[in-house]
């Protein structure tokens, strides 16, 4: 009887642990967005889509705007008129899509320290360990490697 | 001959750019508005004033034993040296570097037999506040030699770290691309001789070690505590970084 007993509360237990368990997976897929894609640079360039995902310029228009997203005004100047104030601290993006590539323009998005190490451009998709002293609530990469897609279609448009 | 002289131009030339980088110190004040430069200079309108009253009130309070800090520095502070004021942090054998607060709270623990406060305690900051108006316009004059190089050095490295998720470390703003605009923001020097501010943002005085804390949340990075080991050494690379500018305390800053 009591052995019974106790096998199925160990029982119980472990279907709890899985339960909670697998939730908590589910959970941190959710804050941190996706899972981590490995990108291998060619040079100063990723010749390959992240994930083989397909950009959209639209939203990634939409992401460099975006102050908590990729921010990309608060350095550069781009041909986005009704953004006021554009920084002074990055070199103007207008026809960038000319003068890079689209796998040299992915490199610069995702870590332009490969190409600067002095850079002052953050990395926006480098391995989430790989930033130091993240707060808790930003222990992922800035963007996605959608969002990376969207941004590098996006600056493709600017001839 | 032309030859080894075009070998050694390229060299030159890179150690020019880093001595370009170190900038002459140049106070945030400089960058302000003409409203904002008069509210912090007049007295009647430098908000940060009724910070440094609290901070007097506090400084004739008597303690646990009746003794108060006017007992032994006189009622306005006219006991105390604005030159001293003006080189802390100051190295002791004992204690390491000891900032101006963490000096204000042993004397207060010691003297008036009183349990110390908090690092960054309102009355705490009320008294620096109140000690360092008292040196306002000294030069900063902080002394690196002998054991402080150490902690100079590991604050040095804390300004040229890249933190948190935005990736950037002090010196990229704040020495590399400092006068340039940061969208409609100019990027300053991040020097801290009007310490303890009054920012117009938060309507409040803020302390070197909440601002610390506050660039850190900027740039999505964990930060360390007020007090804590890594901003003292940062407080101490950054007056040495900023020796010679007046003190300003209280400062007015957005």
């Amino acid at each position: 009887m009591m052995v019974s007993v106790t096998v199925k509360l160990l029982n119980f237990r472990l279907i709890l642990a899985a339960i909670v368990g697998l939730a908590g997976l589910f959970l941190s897929g959710a804050i941190h967005g996706e899972e981590y894609i490995e990108w291998e640079a060619d040079g100063y360039s990723i010749p390959e889509p992240l994930g083989g995902l397909q950009g959209d310029p639209v939203r990634g228009r939409a992401v460099v705007i975006d102050r908590d997203s990729g921010n990309c005004l608060a350095c550069h100047r781009m041909p986005i008129p009704e953004e006021p104030m554009h920084g002074t601290v990055a070199p103007p993006l207008h026809g960038v899509g000319s003068r890079l590539n689209e796998g040299q323009l992915r490199l610069r998005v995702v870590n332009e320290q490969r190409v600067n190490p002095n850079t002052i451009m953050p990395a926006f998709y480098k391995r989430p360990g790989d930033y130091h002293r993240p707060h808790p609530a930003f222990r992922s990469t800035v963007l996605t490697a959608q969002e990376v897609e969207d941004v590098v279609a996006y600056l493709m448009t600017l001839k | 001959m032309t030859k080894c002289f075009m070998q050694i131009v390229p060299f030159a030339l890179l150690m020019m750019s880093g001595s370009l980088f170190a900038l002459e110190p140049q106070s945030s004040y400089e960058l302000l508005s003409e409203d904002l430069k008069q509210m912090q200079d007049d007295d009647f309108a430098n908000p940060g004033m009724m910070t440094v009253d609290r901070g007097q009130e506090l400084f004739q309070k008597p303690g646990f034993n009746g003794k108060s800090c006017a007992t032994c520095h006189g009622d306005n502070g006219e006991k105390l040296d604005p030159e001293q004021i003006a080189a802390y942090p100051k190295y002791d054998s004992q204690r390491g570097p000891v900032t101006l607060q963490s000096q204000i709270n042993q004397c207060y623990a010691d003297r008036q037999e009183e349990f110390p406060m908090l690092y960054d305690a309102d009355e705490l900051i009320a008294l620096e506040t109140f000690v360092r108006y008292l040196a306002r316009g000294e030069k900063v004059n902080v002394d690196i030699s002998g054991s402080m190089r150490e902690h100079y050095e590991a604050g040095k490295e804390i300004f040229h770290t890249r933190i948190g998720q935005r990736d950037m470390a002090c010196v990229h703003c704040h020495e590399m691309y400092a006068g340039q605009r940061l969208r409609g923001q100019i990027l300053n020097q991040a020097q801290i001789n009007g310490f303890p501010i009054y920012r117009i943002t938060n309507g409040t005085i803020m302390s070197l070690h909440e601002k610390y804390i506050g660039c850190y949340g900027t740039l999505r990075a964990m930060p360390y505590e007020p007090g804590s080991q890594e901003y003292i050494d940062l407080e101490v690379y950054m007056n040495a970084r900023g020796n010679g500018l007046p003190i300003e305390t209280p400062g007015v800053r957005h």
